[in-house]
């Protein structure tokens, strides 16, 4: 009974959290109270469900238990709260949709908010909507949990001293905040999907926050296409995710990876999402990408992949999000296409970029065109580089595997 | 309500540079700008630049000392301020972008929330 109690209470973490706490918060208009009584409430869930019995609807149950105690300490602290900045929270203002709006997409605005930095709207956002720990989020940034506390505090203050609104932001403002919002979705996968430094390969927890995340957006914002093809993009390169590593802990590359083992139902969910943003306005930086994600998942075999395709949708990104890494990909795949030579040709211009210049992944990808060349010197010196500019293990392992290759040819 | 401190900043010699027809353009948007904040700007100034300005701080013998010029020599200086009233910052934001010196490259705005002593 105790397992499945403490099981319980996981799966309403993951699944409830932000519900919870958004209108917990938009009852005290404190965050710091609502997260207080949010934990509480997820505490009394341990002890109540092990003698009563797991409730039919926990995330209802949690609700009321952390609004009850919310609304103890408000009465008992009335005059004292007084005194302290609210949170803004203005229902008079509708909402994108007619009706009510979700507490949550109060929540997921408020925490994304252009007047907060990039790392303070991922940290705020990790910490109040997916409900993970203030050590958990220090992680994931590679700090120190009291520098993240601190981070985490400011930023607070800052939302209250400041009154950046617990809303839905009006329909001027409403595109500019959905991508503020969605960058920092499509940040967290990143992060998770190949973490930039440590042992592993892909950080778990990331990824499956930047997943129901989206999918929180998704389901609170249906018609919006920009929501559907990062969705997209995120079901169709988690559906690799199982084959990204062999079962010793070593990288696989795209090319060997038994594509068998995809999760196909996350590719027809994928697919269908992107069909559906495509067909709701032009295509926009997640929906290519989507779109070059969903023709590999399309291609039978690595050799059947349609190169020409993946590079006309490099195009059309670089034509809408000019950075030098859309560039490199686009290059890497015209030498997948025409061979080495050619990847090789499509590389240089880019080893003047300045941006590119600690970027591992260009030096890895000349490190492969000079070493089907026969190249060896050069590979030699492309892995090496690729080498110091990795931190994570997994890719580490792998590049000094393909180091120790190219050097046996050097005599 | 909340009250903000919305300041100016910006390159004096690009000010100085602006030609008549330009600053009647500028003229033209911070008139804009007052019609649509209405009563909800209570103070906004123009300011002397910053060659005029007198510091006075402590000194190393602990006496106050006069100084000529701002308190801080930056590039941008501060040129103007207006203080507004407003619901939240998404208010200020949306009034603030108005103003024509966000839409210059050598200079914009910087918005403080006012304390609140109650």
């Amino acid at each position: 009974m105790n397992d499945e109690v403490v099981a319980a209470v996981a799966r309403a973490h993951r699944r409830d959290w932000a519900q919870v706490f958004s209108t917990t918060a938009h009852l005290t208009r404190d965050l710091d109270l609502a997260e207080e009584c949010t934990q509480d409430a997820f505490a009394q869930a341990l002890e109540t469900w092990a003698e009563t019995g797991i409730p039919d609807r926990p995330g209802a149950w949690l609700t009321t238990i952390a609004r009850n105690r919310a609304r103890d300490v408000l009465r008992r602290e009335s005059v004292f709260r007084r005194k302290m900045p609210l949170l803004v929270a203005d229902d008079t203002v509708p909402g994108p949709e007619d009706g009510l709006v979700d507490d949550r997409l109060r929540l997921i605005f408020t925490c994304s908010h252009p007047a907060l930095s990039r790392e303070t709207q991922v940290a705020l956002t990790l910490r109040l909507v997916c409900g993970l720990s203030t050590p958990e989020v220090a992680r994931a940034f590679l700090v120190q949990p009291a520098t993240m506390a601190a981070r985490i505090t400011r930023a607070k203050k800052k939302i209250a001293a400041a009154r950046i609104p617990y809303r839905v932001p009006g329909p001027d403002q409403l595109e500019e905040r959905v991508g503020a919002v969605l960058d920092v979705v499509h940040l967290i996968f990143t992060t998770g999907h190949t973490a930039p430094i440590g042992a592993h390969l892909v950080r778990q927890d990331m990824v499956d926050s930047a997943i129901s995340l989206a999918r929180m957006l998704h389901l609170l914002m249906p018609t919006d296409a920009e929501i559907s093809a990062l969705l997209a993009l995120l079901l169709l390169n988690a559906s690799r995710q199982a084959t990204r590593m062999s079962a010793d802990g070593r990288l696989v590359l795209l090319s060997e990876q038994d594509r068998s083992r995809w999760d196909r139902q996350l590719i027809v969910e994928g697919q269908a999402l992107l069909t559906d943003a495509l067909r709701r306005r032009p295509p926009t930086r997640y929906a290519l990408e989507a779109a070059i994600a969903a023709v590999h998942a399309e291609a039978p075999t690595w050799q059947d992949t349609d190169w020409s395709e993946i590079i006309g949708l490099y195009d059309a990104l670089f034509r809408l999000w000019p950075s030098p890494v859309v560039d490199l990909n686009r290059a890497v795949a015209i030498g997948l296409r025409d061979g080495p030579r050619a990847g090789l040709d499509a590389l240089t211009p880019l080893l003047d970029d300045p941006a590119l210049a600690t970027y591992g992944y260009l030096s890895a990808a000349r490190g492969d065109f000079l070493r089907q060349l026969r190249q060896w010197p050069q590979a030699v010196t492309a892995y090496e580089e690729a080498l110091t500019l990795t931190d994570n293990d997994v890719e580490r392992a792998f590049l000094s595997e393909r180091l120790t290759d190219v050097r046996r040819h050097l005599r | 309500m909340a009250k903000y401190m919305v300041l100016i900043y910006g390159d004096a010699q690009q000010w100085d540079a602006m030609t008549d027809e330009q600053w009647k353009a500028h003229d033209a948007a911070h008139a804009a700008f007052a019609a649509k904040a209405g009563s909800q700007i209570i103070d906004g100034q123009q300011l002397e630049l910053a060659p005029t300005a007198t510091s006075l701080r402590l000194g190393a013998l602990g006496q106050v000392t006069t100084t000529d010029g701002p308190f801080l020599e930056t590039k941008e200086a501060l040129g103007g301020y207006y203080l507004l009233e407003a619901a939240d910052l998404d208010e200020v934001l949306s009034l603030a972008t108005l103003l024509p010196e966000v839409h210059a490259s050598h200079s914009g705005v910087e918005i403080r929330p006012v304390v609140d002593h109650g």
